[in-house]
């Protein structure tokens, strides 16, 4: 084991992958990431090209580029560099290219802040890219390399964007075990793209325009895409598993089986989460955790199947939609719209702009559950002038 | 043995104690523990009141809140005593140190600490020993000595592999002199 933050977990990741084309801008809190990709690039570690650009918008842009010429390509980015991307997220996915990029997820402005929330990914959800989420650097590693795999899956050709914690996973030092060099490259094999810019002998067209003649069906097969995905997703977990002994499903089942009360979450704070389930358990109370890995394509049947025999279910959201439910909240309710017997469902807001949450936090949640004060309202966690 | 030890570093941006929460927690990752090395998140500034924060555990770490009730709290700054609450979550049963020349009893009296309070001078050993006002490693020896959370002979080897490269020879062998002088030097109260 090692002591890496999370960036640099990615980082070593991508250096054992060793993709043909990064492209990136820096932006607080993924910078170290492609910081120590580019020393790695420098000092002759890996062959890389390291494209340097001006702008997020740019940085996707050269990835669609080198990728759709045939090249593997990553990028790796947070808040405003994002929402600045946006215009070229739905054109990867469009184009179907398997580009891979990090996301240290952080607010977006303004207020300004540096800090982490989940608002930048979250606003993301809608444009066509696989969307993976981890607890910590370990998982981050982990769903980086899975992510090669995922992408570039010949049912699949999908962009897909593997999300760490800012700061908190980013930054913090944690325990992480790597695989060795070859077994990451065995893993992630090389990119063999069906069609290619470059590929002048069976010339092809990408990014040509359609009317209302032909988007409508490329816009359904890019659904038909993310169908496949789920069951891509499993096999590669699975494979994974084989190299790696570490288990990966859509989502992590945390003391669930007879818990009365369960949080659903992501990221980091579904690791908090077990630690307040533990201390709760140890004096008799049936709590339990649902942690989300993947939330697009989202696994509604079988979360469903998991969440069926609780009673009371929050959903902690660390983003907002303004004048809605909040995203998690909103797909974890329409999941369980299928049963006959429907658990009922808090939605609690946290977290934005960085606010810490604390185990005490956690612990009056599962509390107000397990004592069935649940509404139809948002509630807020640790935000003044609640209450 | 308590499963888990929580530390939390006060300092100021600039004199070490990130790095210092990372080599101790790298030592006891060697040592197999599970550890967690992390800081407030803020932007770093020079000179601006910090904290930082180490988890060592002998199993997996789950929680992901800041420390709010440390075990340790270490002061590498003592100008800090006057605008910030550092005993802020430590039990009675905690460990206070404090980089100081005053002794023990007058620091145990200026923060009104019920539990034990070390003091050691580790501005005076940096100075002496890297000519620069950067006291996190002699702190790490008195942290060492106080509480054996690691064996100090593993974070000698940890300090030269990790400052043998960065900052040559000479700067290395002062900071093993530092870390040396701050286990020796340490006294408590």
């Amino acid at each position: 084991m090692k002591a890496l933050t999370g960036a640099y977990a990615i980082a070593e990741a991508m250096r054992q992958i060793e993709p043909d084309v990064v492209a990136a801008y820096p932006i607080t809190p993924q910078t170290p990431i492609v910081e120590q990709f580019a020393k790695f690039v420098a000092n002759g570690v890996v062959r890389t090209k390291m494209i340097r650009v001006e702008s997020e918008h740019s940085a996707m842009s050269a990835c669609i580029g080198a990728c759709a010429a045939g090249a593997r390509a990553m990028t790796a980015t947070s808040s405003a560099g994002l929402a600045l991307m946006w215009e070229m997220l739905g054109v990867a996915s469009g184009l179907r290219l398997p580009i891979v990029m990090a996301v240290a997820n952080r607010a977006l402005s303004a207020p300004i802040n540096i800090h982490c929330d989940h608002s930048d990914s979250m606003g993301a959800r809608d444009h066509g890219w696989i969307q993976i989420y981890s607890e910590n650097a370990q998982e981050a590693y982990d769903n980086f390399i899975m992510a090669v795999k995922i992408a570039e899956h010949r049912d699949v050709m999908l962009p897909v964007m593997v999300m760490q914690d800012g700061f908190i996973t980013s930054h913090g030092v944690q325990n992480v075990t790597l695989l060795e060099d070859n077994i990451v490259g065995d893993f992630v094999g090389s990119y063999e793209p069906p069609y290619t810019l470059l590929d002048t002998k069976n010339p092809v067209t990408f990014g040509s325009i359609q009317l209302q003649d032909f988007y409508f069906e490329t816009k359904r097969q890019q659904e038909h895409a993310m169908e496949t995905a789920k069951s891509v997703i499993k096999e590669v977990a699975d494979e994974f598993w084989h190299v790696s002994k570490r288990r990966y499903g859509y989502f992590e089942r945390y003391k669930l089986e007879d818990a009365e009360a369960v949080i659903v979450t992501m990221s980091s704070t579904a690791g908090t989460t077990k630690a307040v389930i533990d201390r709760m358990r140890a004096r008799g109370k049936k709590v339990g955790l649902l942690k989300i890995r993947v939330f697009r394509p989202f696994p509604y049947k079988e979360i469903a199947a998991a969440l069926k025999d609780t009673s009371y279910i929050g959903v902690l959201d660390r983003s907002m939609s303004y004048g809605a439910y909040p995203p998690l909240y909103t797909e974890i309710r329409n999941a369980l719209y299928s049963l006959t017997s429907r658990p009922k469902v808090q939605s609690y807001v946290f977290g934005l702009g960085g606010r810490e949450i604390t185990e005490n936090e956690i612990e009056n949640v599962f509390n107000e559950l397990l004592e069935g004060e649940l509404t139809e309202s948002m509630k807020y966690i640790g935000c003044r002038g609640e209450e | 043995m308590v499963n888990m030890i929580e530390i939390r570093f006060h300092g100021r941006g600039g004199q070490g104690a990130k790095s210092a929460a990372q080599l101790v927690a790298e030592s006891a990752l060697d040592d197999g523990k599970y550890i967690q090395a992390f800081p407030e998140y803020g932007p770093e500034r020079s000179g601006a009141p910090m904290k930082t924060f180490v988890r060592i555990s002998d199993t997996p770490i789950k929680t992901y809140q800041p420390v709010v009730n440390p075990n340790i709290v270490i002061v590498i700054d003592p100008t800090l005593l006057d605008s910030v609450d550092v005993t802020e979550g430590l039990g009675k049963d905690g460990i206070l140190l404090v980089n100081t020349k005053y002794d023990a009893k007058s620091i145990k009296k200026k923060t009104k600490f019920g539990g034990k309070v070390y003091v050691v001078d580790a501005t005076k050993i940096a100075l002496e020993t890297l000519k620069r006002n950067i006291p996190n490693i002699a702190m790490l020896g008195a942290l060492i000595k106080i509480t054996n959370i690691v064996d100090i002979s593993k974070l000698k080897e940890k300090i030269k592999a990790m400052f043998l490269k960065k900052l040559g020879e000479e700067l290395t062998k002062a900071n093993i002199e530092a870390l040396m002088r701050g286990y020796k030097e340490v006294r408590g109260e």
